[in-house]
């Protein structure tokens, strides 16, 4: 009956609308539109239930369903900037920040593995003062960031670094170096990363060791690609849980191979504005999920 | 609200009227406008009309359940009565098909029919007459991607991680498929109202006999069709694809190693790619691609997936990449125009801002 009373209120909706547009012109149903994104953006923004226990561990949330490897897709920080009336450098900034709480978040609930999807091999196209901007906020950012050793937190950086400015680079190797021995997290920072060319340089690597007559093709496996894809810096490399800010539904030639069983969530909200609210709705969500991996 | 529902109820009308504000680029007439608005009412009234009959039809007893199969498979199949809703509910979806094709249609949509054994529980029937009940689905969702000129559409059938159900479910599904793909070669099947081509996609080896042959006699049977490509992912994994792809490009890259190192003229095959190391990489995206089950179609430009979950499940991994994800939390049995409609008009919204992202890139 559920069925049949929506489908009729679906017809009222459309008739409602039907006549209006009729007697409106189209111009007019940009506005509409417009108004409906920002009441569905309001009623996002209700307040959320972010009560913690006595350890800062929220309690709707139960320890044992925490995801293992958590993957996170920054996007939305030029938008979020211009929605304010703000320049993209101080979008970044913000981005930034919020990255920093993020970090903070996760080392306090224990969640072993994080990976942060930066720069993709793509953004490679955008305009130059664009690019400038940004590599410019992360290597300011990076170096103020003295406290992630602090925390605990061992760095990795995968994708195509040879691309990045020179500095950049030498202060990844830096960074990698003086991290190395955290126990609390591992963040795995995908800049210039690509999905598709991670698993080519996997092949690549593969066909290299067939011809030197190390393998023989008969040898190739599924866990001899993941031995060779640039998530092998952790041992488990296939995300719990995928999440995409801003309201894209894609996934971007990010994690591709290793996402295959992966629980995507994805929010409208822009990343700086992606706060803990937001990551215990994410958690939340993934953890009333029932995963099978196909198997039932 | 179904935190698994992305998009509002009522967002969809909202996008409706922004993609066809975007795309279309003549004003219609205050006149023409009233006919489409009551063109999409009489449709949805139609439609209206099938649930209403088929929630009448739906008892809880499962003693009654075939008689529910039947009624489902009538009204999701074609319209063989000539009543007038369903002629005028015909006549109606043209029109609307006719409003969306204003705007970009995608090339490719897949799908991931999940949900079939849910929805028998709901209704307290056999996990199989999920199964028939959902192959009913995939009917009319065919004939309403191909009435809409979707030139590609791939389906994932079956994984291989599902050969590790319970072995009579296997069985079972195994013997529906083939029973279904032999229904496709039939004259009257919507493989030749349509000329679709048919391929099946995966490990065909680990398939049964029967099955692998039924496969092999479609796709020989529909190599000549060329309006439409039907994809049918069975016995398949993308990271098996992907594998597979990989094996096949090293054994060709390492078989023209051997011929041209037997007589001496090696040293032309290694190419150095700028990655910092002096790597000998003769394998390239092109290499893989080529060998991958997929390059029959493009890029999917669509991937719905059906009772709500957001993920892939080891499905076009490798091809999903810029692809648009949408995922109504209808069961497969139940999904219906409406979805289809709401994926589309998303679809067209969201490639008008990435047209406009382009042209600022």
């Amino acid at each position: 009956m559920d069925g049949l009373v929506s489908s009729l209120l679906l017809l009222l909706l459309l008739l409602l609308f039907g006549g209006v547009t009729s007697i409106w012109p189209y111009q007019s149903l940009k506005f509409w539109s417009k108004i409906l994104r920002l009441i569905s953006r309001l009623s996002n923004q209700s307040p959320n239930n972010t009560a913690l226990g006595s350890d800062g561990f929220p309690e709707q949330l139960r320890r044992e369903l925490m995801p293992r490897h958590v993957a996170v897709i920054l996007d939305g920080n030029r938008r979020w900037a211009k929605e304010k009336g703000l320049t993209f450098i101080e979008g970044y900034r913000a981005g930034f920040v919020a990255f920093r709480v993020f970090v903070g978040i996760c080392v306090q609930w224990d969640i072993p593995i994080v990976s942060l999807f930066l720069f993709s091999s793509e953004n490679w196209r955008r305009p130059q003062i664009s690019l400038r901007t940004y590599l410019h906020a992360s290597r300011s950012n990076r170096e103020t960031n003295s406290e992630i050793p602090e925390l605990g937190v061992r760095v990795s950086v995968i994708g195509d670094t040879c691309s990045l400015p020179i500095s950049l680079q030498e202060l990844i190797k830096e960074t990698e170096k003086e991290t190395e021995k955290g126990t609390k997290c591992h963040l795995i920072l995908a800049m210039s990363y690509g999905g598709q060319n991670d698993i080519v340089q996997a092949c690549q690597g593969i066909a290299t060791k067939v011809k030197h007559g190390f393998l023989e093709p008969e040898d190739i496996t599924r866990p001899l690609v993941e031995q060779e894809l640039q998530t092998r810096v952790t041992n488990v490399p296939s995300p719990d849980l995928l999440i995409r800010t801003s309201g894209e539904l894609r996934i971007s030639n990010y994690y591709l191979w290793q996402s295959a069983y992966t629980e995507m969530y994805f929010t409208t909200t822009y990343w700086p504005d992606f706060d803990r609210g937001e990551f215990i709705e994410a958690l939340l969500s993934f953890q009333q999920r029932g995963r099978h991996f196909g198997r039932n | 609200m179904d935190e698994h529902h992305w998009i509002n109820s009522t967002e969809p009308f909202a996008t409706a009227a922004a993609a066809t504000t975007t795309t279309t680029t003549k004003p219609l007439l205050p006149f023409s406008r009233l006919l489409i608005s009551g063109g999409a009412a009489v449709l949805v009234a139609s439609e209206t009309c099938r649930r209403g009959r088929l929630l009448l039809l739906c008892p809880s007893a499962s003693t009654a359940s075939p008689a529910f199969c039947e009624a489902f498979e009538m009204e999701k199949g074609k319209d063989s009565r000539n009543t007038f809703i369903s002629t005028l509910g015909n006549f109606a979806r043209k029109c609307l098909f006719g409003i969306l094709s204003v705007g970009p249609i995608p090339d490719h949509i897949a799908f991931i029919m999940d949900g079939n054994r849910r929805y028998a529980k709901r209704r307290d029937l056999e996990k199989e007459a999920g199964h028939k009940l959902g192959f009913a689905a995939l009917m009319s969702i065919l004939r309403y991607c191909y009435e809409l000129n979707v030139k590609y559409v791939t389906i994932y059938a079956f994984s291989i991680d599902n050969f590790k159900r319970c072995p009579e479910e296997v069985k079972s599904l195994m013997e529906l498929i083939r029973e279904k793909i032999e229904g496709l070669i039939r004259e009257e099947s919507i493989v030749n109202q349509y000329g679709i081509r048919v391929h099946f996609i995966g490990d065909l080896e680990l398939l049964d006999e029967p099955v692998r042959l039924s496969a092999e006699r479609v796709m020989a049977a529909t190599a000549g069709n060329t309006r439409s490509v039907l994809s049918v992912c069975i016995a398949y994994t993308s990271t098996n694809e992907i594998v597979n792809a990989v094996h096949l490009a090293c054994e060709e890259k390492w078989d023209e190693f051997r011929i041209l190192d037997s007589c001496g003229g090696a040293y032309g095959l290694t190419r150095y790619v700028g990655n910092g190391e002096n790597g000998e990489n003769f394998i390239g995206l092109e290499d893989i691609e080529r060998h991958m089950y997929m390059k029959v179609a493009p890029a999917p430009d669509i991937v719905i997936r059906t009772s709500g979950e957001t993920r892939l499940s080891n499905f076009l991994l490798w091809q999903s990449g810029h692809s648009l994800l949408y995922s109504p939390s209808a069961l497969w049995p139940e999904i219906g125009l409406r979805h289809l409609v709401c994926a589309i008009l998303n679809f067209q919204r969201d490639r008008s801002y990435m047209e406009k992202k382009k042209k600022i890139l």
